[in-house]
C-alpha cells in the first residue's frame, strides 16, 4: 500500500483552479480542503460551505457594548451620584449618545475578531498547519485525502488534465512539522 | 471570480510587464527580506535621533512639570493640543483608505491601505503621547476612566466631551489596530512560508497559524467588512468628538456649530497629504511603482483637492456666521486672524489650506510628483497652523484686553513637536523593514482583472470598441512605470 496520505494538486492560475475542483467534482473526487494565497469568490459555493454567521456575533456583542456603557453611565450619574449641573436633568440621554456608540464599535470589533480567531483557531503561536509553502505565495492548492481515494494515478491525471502545473503525493498531512 | 475582466475604460492598477503572483510576493517583500539600504539608514539615523529628543523632552516635562512648556494663564492650551489634534487627524486617512473605500469597492485601496493603516496607527500613538504629557502627571492618567475609586465613588463626567474623547480615541485606535493586524495575517503567513530558522519562527507567532483555506478566507473577508462598516462611523466620530472638545465650549472661535463636519474633512484632507508625503518616497526607494501607480497619486490628490475645498468652504461659513451673528466678540475673533499680532499664521493656514490646494485643478500638477510632493507637505503646514490658530489665536485675545498675551514656545514645545515627528518616521521605517508595506493578497486580487498586462492583452485580442481603446491609451501618458511604445505599434 502507497504511503501517500494527501493528493495536493498545484495551480497557478485562479480560474484553472476553480476548472479544476469541477473536474474532480465531476468524477466524485471528494476534496479535503483549497489553500489560496488570496481569496477566491465562489470556491465556497463549489465545496459547499455554508455563510459565515460571523456577522451574528457581531450584531450580538454591538449590543452587548451598548447596553454596558449605557447602563455604565446610567448608575454612574443618575443613580449612585446624580450631580447638580446648573439644574439639569442628570438623565442627560443625548450626552450618553458619544460613549454609547464607540463601545458598541468596540464591543463588536473585539468580539467579532475574538469569536473569528476562535473559531478558526488561529492565536500567537499556534503551529501553522501548512500543505504546501507555496499555497500563501502564488499556488493555489487542492487537497484531496488519499485515503480511500483511489486509484491515485487517475486523481493525478484528473488534476494535471485541469491545468496543474504540480501534483505532489505527500507522506505527511502537514509539511510544518520538524 | 479572478477571471472577470474590466472595463477598458478604466485606468490600471497595476502596471509593468510580467507580473504574476510570485512577482508581487517578491517585489512587496524585498525590503523585508534584505538588509535595508543607505536611504533607509540615514532615514532612520536622523529619526531616531528625533525619537530621542522626543523621549527627552517629554521626560524633561514630567520632572519640572507643564511649567517647562510656554503656557501662560490666558493661553492655557497651545502647542500640545494643536499637535494633538494635528496627529489625529493624520490618522484619519489610514482608516478612510482602509474603510471607507472598501466599502465603496474602489479597488485601488488595495495596494495603499496597509501602509496608509500603519501610519494611523502611528499616528494615533503620536497623537496620545501629547495628551498624556500634558496631563503632566502621567501616573493619574486613569483618572478620566470610570473605575470605582476613593473618593465616594465620584464617577467621570460622562457629559464632558473630554470624557468623550478619551473612549472616542482608545476605541478608535484600538480597533485600527485590529483592524489592521487581521488583514496583516495572510502576508505574515507568506513571509513565515518562505522564511526559515529563526525568521520563520517569529513569523509564525505572528501570523497566528495563518493557512488560507477556503473557511478562514471565507470568514476573513466576513471580518474585513464588517470592521469596515463599523470603522466608517468610527472615523468621523472621532473627529467629531474631538471638535466638540472645542465647539461645546464658549470661546469665540471655539462655539461653532459647523466643527464637527469641518475637523472631520480637515483630518481626512492633512491625513491623505501624510500618505501621498510617505509613499512618494517610498514607492521610488522599495521600487514599487508598479503597484502605486500615477494612477493612485491622481486619485489621493484628486481627494486632497476635494476635501481642502470643503475645508474652504468651512472657513468661508465660519467667517460668514462670524458676521452674520453679529456677535462683536465672535466678529472679533476672526478679525484677528488677519489684523492681530498672529496674522501670520492666519496667512498660512488660509494660504496653504485653500489657496495652494486650488492648483490641484491642474492635471499637469496632479500628476507631477514633485509638484504633489512639495504640495502634500504644505498642506501638512497649513493644517497645522489651522490647529494652531484655532487653538492659541482664538485664546490670546480674550474678553478681557488686560488679560491679552502672546504665546512663545519654549525649547521643551518645540522639542516635543519635532520629536514626535521623528517618533512617528522610527516607528514607519521600522514598520516597512518587517511587515510588507502593500497588502500582497489584495493586490493579488486584482491582478487578472485590473493589470496592465491584462488590459494590453484584451487589446491584443481585438473585439474592443477602437475609440474606447484610443481613450485608454490616452489615459496611459501620464503613467511614469508604463512603456507607452509598446502601444504604438500595437
Amino acid at each position: 500500500m502507497s504511503s501517500t496520505k494527501y493528493i495536493l494538486g498545484l495551480f497557478e492560475d485562479p480560474d484553472e483552479l476553480m476548472h479544476g475542483i469541477d473536474t474532480l467534482q465531476k468524477n466524485s473526487v471528494p476534496i479535503y480542503d483549497v489553500y489560496t494565497p488570496m481569496p477566491i469568490h465562489g470556491i465556497e459555493k463549489k465545496l459547499g460551505i455554508k455563510d459565515s454567521r460571523l456577522g451574528y456575533a457581531a450584531f450580538m456583542f454591538g449590543c452587548l457594548g451598548g447596553t454596558t456603557i449605557f447602563s455604565m453611565a446610567y448608575y454612574m450619574l443618575v443613580q449612585d451620584w446624580p450631580m447638580n449641573i446648573g439644574g439639569k436633568p442628570a438623565f442627560a440621554i443625548p450626552d450618553f449618545v458619544p460613549i454609547t456608540f464607540e463601545w458598541t464599535v468596540l464591543f463588536t470589533a473585539f468580539g467579532m475578531v475574538a469569536t473569528f480567531f476562535y473559531a478558526t483557531h488561529l492565536f500567537p503561536g499556534r503551529t501553522p498547519r501548512v500543505m504546501d509553502y507555496r499555497a500563501t505565495d502564488d499556488r493555489f492548492v487542492i487537497a484531496i485525502d488519499a485515503k480511500g481515494n483511489i486509484p491515485h494515478d487517475d486523481i493525478t491525471n484528473l488534476l494535471k488534465q485541469a491545468g496543474a502545473v504540480e501534483v505532489k503525493h505527500n507522506d505527511r498531512k502537514y509539511v510544518s512539522y520538524e | 471570480m479572478a477571471s472577470h475582466s474590466e472595463s477598458i475604460i478604466r485606468e490600471p492598477l497595476i502596471t509593468g510587464k510580467d507580473i504574476t503572483y510570485a512577482k508581487i510576493t517578491n517585489d512587496v517583500l524585498r525590503p523585508v527580506e534584505n538588509m535595508p539600504g543607505k536611504a533607509w539608514w540615514i532615514g532612520f539615523t536622523v529619526a531616531s535621533l528625533g525619537a530621542c529628543l522626543w523621549v527627552f523632552a517629554v521626560s524633561y516635562t514630567f520632572w519640572y512639570g507643564i511649567g517647562s512648556w510656554g503656557l501662560n494663564k490666558t493661553v492655557g492650551w497651545a502647542w500640545d493640543i494643536t499637535g494633538f489634534v494635528w496627529w489625529v487627524g493624520i490618522g484619519h486617512a489610514g482608516t478612510l483608505i482602509s474603510a471607507i473605500l472598501l466599502l465603496f469597492r474602489q479597488n485601488w485601496r488595495n495596494s495603499i491601505n496597509r501602509s496608509a493603516e500603519a501610519m494611523t496607527i502611528f499616528a494615533v500613538i503620536c497623537a496620545a503621547t501629547y495628551v498624556v504629557s500634558h496631563m503632566g502627571r502621567p501616573w493619574m492618567a486613569y483618572w478620566p476612566l470610570p473605575l470605582p475609586n476613593q473618593f465616594g465613588s465620584l464617577w467621570v463626567n460622562f457629559n464632558s466631551p473630554l470624557v468623550w474623547d478619551v473612549f472616542a480615541i482608545s476605541t478608535y485606535f484600538s480597533v485600527s489596530l485590529v483592524f489592521w493586524y487581521t488583514g496583516l495575517l495572510p502576508d505574515l503567513a507568506t513571509i513565515r512560508d518562505r522564511a526559515t530558522g529563526i525568521r520563520r519562527k517569529i513569523y509564525s507567532v505572528l501570523s497566528f497559524g495563518w493557512t488560507g483555506s477556503v473557511k478562514t478566507w471565507q470568514r476573513f473577508e466576513t471580518v474585513c467588512l464588517i470592521l469596515a462598516g463599523i470603522s466608517t462611523p468610527l472615523v468621523l466620530s472621532v473627529h467629531t468628538i474631538v471638535s466638540m472638545d472645542f465647539a461645546t465650549s464658549l470661546e469665540p472661535g471655539w462655539h461653532t456649530t459647523i466643527f464637527p463636519p469641518y475637523f472631520v474633512a480637515g483630518a481626512i484632507f492633512s491625513g491623505f497629504a501624510m500618505v501621498q508625503t510617505l509613499l512618494l518616497v517610498t514607492r521610488k526607494v522599495l521600487g514599487l511603482e508598479n503597484y502605486i501607480t500615477m494612477f493612485h497619486i491622481e486619485a489621493m490628490n484628486k481627494i486632497i483637492l476635494l476635501t481642502g475645498s470643503i475645508v474652504g468652504v468651512a472657513y468661508l461659513t465660519e467667517f460668514f456666521i462670524a458676521y452674520y451673528s453679529g456677535g462683536e466678540y465672535e466678529q472679533y475673533t476672526f478679525l484677528n486672524r488677519f489684523i492681530g499680532p498672529y496674522w501670520w499664521a492666519g496667512c498660512m493656514m488660509y494660504g496653504c489650506n485653500v489657496l495652494m490646494t486650488q492648483l490641484m485643478w491642474f492635471k499637469k500638477i496632479r500628476t507631477n510628483i514633485p509638484a504633489s510632493w512639495v504640495l502634500s507637505i504644505v498642506v501638512n503646514i497649513g493644517m497645522w497652523f489651522e490647529r494652531f490658530v484655532i487653538i492659541v489665536v482664538s485664546l490670546h485675545r480674550d474678553y478681557l484686553t488686560s488679560s491679552w498675551a502672546m504665546f512663545y514656545p519654549t525649547w521643551v514645545d518645540v522639542s516635543i513637536f519635532i520629536g514626535s515627528i521623528g517618533l512617528f518616521f522610527t516607528m514607519f521605517l521600522l514598520f516597512i523593514r518587517v511587515l510588507p508595506s502593500i497588502a500582497m493578497a489584495e493586490v493579488k486580487l486584482i491582478l487578472k482583472s485590473s493589470s496592465e498586462q491584462a488590459k494590453k492583452k484584451l487589446i491584443e485580442h481585438g473585439h474592443l470598441d477602437g475609440e474606447q481603446v484610443e481613450f485608454y491609451k490616452e489615459s496611459l501618458t501620464k503613467f511614469d512605470s508604463v512603456e507607452i511604445t509598446d502601444y504604438q505599434k500595437a
